[in-house]
């Protein structure tokens, strides 16, 4: 038989997805529920003079108006940690509504609470608050000057300046050197469902959370310090989440804010953000720019790197995405300077957004390695294959695997990439100017640290139950966890039902930073790899089953029946074994403690990025006409949905390099365009032919699977391999993301 | 949202009668545009008149080779329909490049023609807008403009008319029948859209309660080769950052007769008819396509972000041109 591990198994909840029979956190039935409406204040920069909820208290329905004024204080402030961490997992270091100030538009300043949403909404029209407004500062040209150097970036985790060798004396001897600037507009998630929250208090004073998040722990924890209630009096479920890309990575306000609003009205209550809400109440990729040098050896050997970013974040928080990381060790090269610097505004703490960092980081240093292909006259693949490294080169360890070579070989072949002329500007097709470009893909393999943990049950006729407390955001989870379970407990799928999504369950940190599928297939494999051992051990030690006295290790399991391993002939099934032993089921709990992510290996995610573009200079259109993308991301779990994976993230960076974009107003300093109709994102019509492959490699240092997982290398790459294809197209260099129609028109034509 | 009431009238008296009579309410067809700026606040009408059951949802043929649209039939339904893609592709073309398909299953003609323009200050009532509360001022004007009309504007209001449709309507000289309390009236389309000036909230000359019951749709010229092009970020799903609705007629290399008109640059739907005057009698060449595109844009006024429609409109123009006119552009 051969393994499930791997195989092409479709969604096992596709059918309640597409048939409406799921139910989101927004959908949970729950009798006697009313419904909040956050107000966001719609200045950046002020203090809140006076409130009058009169007219709104007194509007048919309504159940309370909550302000700074008659919200509870929180019990504490978590600090900000990535939840990751496993611990308390705040969007920001901020609660709203405990004082006058307002720090950034959209900031919520009132809760409205009403026995229907139609009118919570309408009474939240009926709240007047007035302010006493000062400019606000939005833009990276306001703070460019003021500008510090953060001690630590990204929730504390990272530091605000790395460096190894000698930057100057690298650039300085460098034969040649590319420099150049990047801008990077703000970024939104736009999952499809809007962040929501239902909460509901019982008699005795626990509290349930119906929650849209990518970790139900994560919600856990942090509402728990928020209201001063212990965690175990707090359950989060959180069955099915309808995307996230981030927004859902941390626990914004909104969710503790639901828990206060049901408390305050005695009665369950649901929160939804609105669509425009989502763009200012759960993060987003900061505006940033990157000034970007390499130094290389005439023959395009790296010898220096120095990255500077500036980025605007929040007047409470110290966040940048690590836009450094990936470039600063995705090459060999001895010399290397990085830098952080921030400016705060007058906007709410940025967030994760998928491949934070690396989507915006190496968009700079592809484009660049591009830059110095050309100057050097090397082909960028040949370039790409010449500063490989086989060991980290930040600490010198060997990765726990790598895969690039392939993954660039295996893209160029699939690409036809083969005799290109590397000169711009040389082929056309009609109106269609052709061009084709590539990039290298890198993304950090992150751990969690906390144990990881999973419950396998088997009952007497054979069904398995496995369980783990994940969330399921799209990622197909559940599907590949089932083929984990079946492996390793030798039954087929069909025996076995995986369940996720709540706190009651064996803990599982936050999937966030593609570390998901590593850390729950840790703990589902150790777990029914308990519960075979413990199923075996019970075999061999009765008198009455075929088994008894073999050796437990010559003992294999294929479709639930255990045997020797040469002797398929004697043996028995688990359910055989279980119904004559009157034991009605056998539990294993798994408990996986991940290994330091500094110690002994560089551990990285590597893949390959081409593109073809056709580019209608004339009318400044840009049109990928096809992608090939090649990952190394270690064991690949379910291939199916691995690949939907992938893809999807190729789409994404798409999308990031030629339309997403948030404009700030700065005048008032709110988002100009916060909705769907103007935050562009690609329809179909825009997305091209994608064709994703996978190189194996030898894993065995991240986890007992050697997953190292899809969520997020797919984006990485594609923005510069998009925009050297534009280069090649055209001869213009873009270096601003999106790639906008109006710079083809002026520059490319 | 707002409390409101709602009925659904079944003949165009009723409907005419019960609007008129109430200065608070609204006509409801699709609800794509009615809808949305109801939940938004932008309208705020307290009653809704359901006019989905009146009898206005026909395509007919009319004897001059044009075509009668009923005011409720679905942009879908008027796209794919075969008169409609036989005697007028131009405006089928329009509508197909317009919206999503599942708005367009939902979308009326009539509201089509009345919906609101995209601008985002408009859309935000928190927000100084003339269009939308006048004599607050215009956020717009220094604010993000790229989507911005640069033709028809006035120091009011620089919002981009969106309708797909309208443009396609303008080149073809349509008519717009209406029925009101004083009757019938038939008003040229190029009459029916009004520039701002110093009213931007008066977009059309009908009457509150006023029904547009049809649109009249005559042929393109005879002989002439027809094309909406629309150009924006996206390949789809999006608003016009410029487009073209063209119908060209050229003879032994010389253009007899040209419509022009543009979408996604002005304040309204725009007949060219500068562009027009100067190309008819001209020999149909890329050049005198882009001096007459030019002299169209001649008046162009840029404002912050959109300076970049002005030479989009011209490239889009030449563009379209030079796609319909025989053996292509010289
Ligand atoms: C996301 C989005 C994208 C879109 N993209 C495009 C696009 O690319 N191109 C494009 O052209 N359009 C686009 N549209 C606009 C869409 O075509 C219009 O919303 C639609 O045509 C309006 O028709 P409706 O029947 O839904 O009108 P409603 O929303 O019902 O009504 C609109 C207005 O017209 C009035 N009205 C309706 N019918 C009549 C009538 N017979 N007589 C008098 N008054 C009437 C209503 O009172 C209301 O004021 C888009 C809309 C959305 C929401
Ligand atoms: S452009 Fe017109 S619609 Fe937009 S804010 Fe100005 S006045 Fe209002």
């Amino acid at each position: 038989m051969s393994p499930a591990i791997g195989g092409t198994l479709a969604r096992l909840d596709g059918r309640a997805k597409v048939s409406g029979s799921a139910r989101y956190s927004g959908e949970v039935p729950i009798p006697h529920l009313a419904h909040a409406v956050l107000i966001g204040a719609p200045v950046a920069n002020a203090r809140i003079t006076a409130v009058d909820a009169t007219e709104a208290e007194q509007s048919a329905g309504v159940l309370a108006v909550l302000t700074h004024l008659n919200l509870p204080k929180v019990a504490m402030q978590p600090s900000l940690l990535p939840s990751l961490a496993g611990l308390a997992a705040p969007g920001h270091t901020f609660f709203p509504m405990q004082d006058d100030t307002v720090h950034y538009a959209g900031q919520h300043v009132a809760v409205v609470v009403a026995d229907t949403l139609e009118r919570a909404e309408h009474a939240a029209t009926l709240v007047r608050i007035d302010y006493d407004t000062t400019p606000p500062v939005t833009l990276l040209e306001e703070i460019k000057d003021q500008a510090y150097e953060p001690q630590k970036i990204f929730g504390g985790l990272l530091p605000g300046r790395q460096v190894r060798g000698d930057i100057e004396a690298g650039l300085r001897d460098a034969e040649v050197r590319v420099e150049a600037m990047y801008e990077f507009a703000a970024n939104h998630h736009n999952p499809i469902e809007p962040s929501t929250t239902t909460a509901a208090w019982d008699e005795v004073g626990r509290l349930t959370l119906y929650d849209g998040i990518q970790g139900p722990t994560s919600t856990q924890l942090t509402a728990a310090a928020f209201l001063g209630v212990p965690p175990a009096q707090i359950r989060v479920v959180s069955n099915y989440v309808g995307g996230s890309f981030g927004s859902k990575a941390m626990v914004w306000p909104h969710a503790t804010l639901a828990a206060m609003a049901a408390r305050h009205v005695g009665r369950p209550v649901r929160l939804a953000l609105n669509r425009e809400q989502m763009f200012t109440s759960c993060g987003h990729r900061e505006q940033q720019r990157q000034h970007l040098t390499l130094g290389a050896r005439a023959d395009g050997k790296l010898v220096a790197v120095r990255h500077h970013k500036l980025s605007l974040t929040s007047h409470f928080d110290d966040w940048a995405e690590p836009s450094l990381q990936s470039p600063a060790i995705i090459y060999d090269y001895p010399n290397y300077e990085g830098i952080y610097r921030l400016g705060r505004g007058n906007i709410n703490t940025p967030t994760f957004t998928r491949a934070p960092g690396e989507a915006t980081g190496m968009f700079a240093m592809e484009s660049a390695m591009d830059e110095l292909a050309e100057r050097i006259g090397v082909d960028p693949v040949e370039l790409r294959l010449r500063n490989c490294s086989d060991t980290d080169p930040a600490t010198g360890d060997p990765w726990s695997s790598s895969g690039l070579r392939e993954c660039l070989e295996r893209g160029a072949e699939l690409f036809g990439w083969a005799g290109r002329d590397p000169r711009p500007r040389q082929r056309r097709e009609g109106n269609w100017l052709i061009g084709t470009g590539m990039a290298t893909a890198a993304y950090p393999h992150a751990q969690p640290v906390n144990p990881q943990r999973a419950r396998a049950r088997i009952y007497s006729d054979g069904s398995v139950i496995v369980e783990a407390g994940v969330s399921e955001f799209g990622t197909g989870i559940s599907t590949a966890m089932t083929l984990v379970a079946a492996d390793g407990l030798g039954v087929t799928v069909d025996q076995v039902r995986f369940a996720g999504g709540n706190t009651d369950m064996p803990n599982i940190t936050a999937a966030v930073g593609s570390a998901g599928a590593g850390a729950a297939s840790a703990a589902v494999h150790l777990s029914v790899t308990a519960l075979r051992e413990q199923l075996i051990g019970m075999a061999v030690a009765d008198e009455q089953s075929p088994l008894h006295g073999a050796d437990p290790a010559a003992v294999v399991v294929e479709g639930g029946r255990m045997a020797l391993r040469d002797r398929p002939d004697a043996g028995e099934t688990y359910s055989a074994m279980l119904q004559r032993k009157l034991v009605p089921d056998v539990e294993a709990i798994g408990n996986w403690i991940p290994p330091a992510q500094d110690v002994g290996h560089g551990m990285h995610t590597f893949g390959a990025q081409f593109a073809e573009v056709g580019v209608d200079a004339e009318l400044g259109l840009i049109r990928v006409r096809r992608m090939v993308g090649v990952f190394a991301p270690g064991r690949v779990l379910n291939r199916r949905t691995a690949h939907s994976q992938l893809m999807g993230g190729m789409l994404w960076g798409l999308g990031q390099t030629l339309l997403e974009a948030t404009r700030m107003d700065a005048r008032s300093g709110r988002w100009a365009n916060a909705s769907l109709a103007d935050y562009l994102v690609p329809v179909n019509a825009d997305s091209p032919d994608v064709v994703v492959d996978t190189v194996e490699v030898h894993e065995n240092v991240v986890n007992p699977l050697g997953v190292k997982g899809v969520g997020e290398i797919g984006v990485v790459g594609v923005a510069a391999a998009i925009g050297n294809a534009v280069y090649h197209a055209t001869g213009y260099r873009a270096r601003s993301l999106p790639i906008a129609l109006d710079d083809i028109l002026s520059q490319a034509s | 949202m707002r409390p409101i009431s709602y009925s659904r009238v079944a003949d165009v008296g009723t409907a005419v009668g019960t609007v008129t009579a109430d200065p608070a309410s609204a006509f409801l067809a699709g609800g794509t545009t009615q809808v949305d700026l109801l939940r938004i606040y932008v309208e705020q009408p307290r009653r809704l008149v359901d006019i989905n059951d009146l009898p206005l949802r026909d395509i007919e043929e009319l004897p001059n080779r044009g075509l009668r649209i009923g005011a409720l039939a679905r942009m879908n339904e008027v796209a794919e329909h075969p008169s409609v893609i036989d005697r007028s592709p131009l405006v089928s073309q329009a509508l197909l490049l317009g919206a999503s398909p599942q708005l367009r299953n939902m979308a009326s003609i009539g509201g089509n023609l009345l919906q609101r323009t995209r601008c985002t200050y408009f859309r935000d009532v928190s927000t100084a807008c003339n269009k939308r509360t006048p004599g607050t001022g215009c956020a717009a004007m220094d604010g993000v403009n790229r989507g911005h009309a640069v033709l028809g504007t006035s120091d009011q209001c620089i919002a981009t008319h969106p309708s797909d449709l309208a443009v396609a309507l303008v080149a073809l000289d349509a008519d717009v029948i209406a029925e009101g309390q004083r009757g019938r009236r038939s008003i040229p389309v190029h009459e029916f859209f009004l520039p701002p000036e110093d009213t931007p909230d008066i977009e059309h000359p009908l009457d509150h309660g006023e029904l547009i019951v049809d649109v009249e749709v005559p042929p393109a010229p005879d002989g002439s080769t027809s094309l909406y092009l629309k150009v924006r970020d996206r390949e789809s799903y999006e608003f016009a950052l410029a487009s073209v609705a063209v119908a060209l007629r050229v003879e032994g290399g010389m253009v007899v007769e040209v419509r022009l008109a543009l979408g996604g640059v002005a304040t309204v739907p725009w007949r060219a008819r500068r562009a027009e005057r100067m190309l008819t009698g001209q020999p149909a060449t890329t050049e005198n396509f882009a001096a007459a595109a030019r002299e169209e844009l001649a008046p162009a006024v840029a404002r912050g972000m959109n300076g970049f429609k002005i030479e989009l409109a011209c490239r889009t123009i030449v563009r379209a041109l030079e796609t319909v006119a025989p053996d292509g552009a010289r």
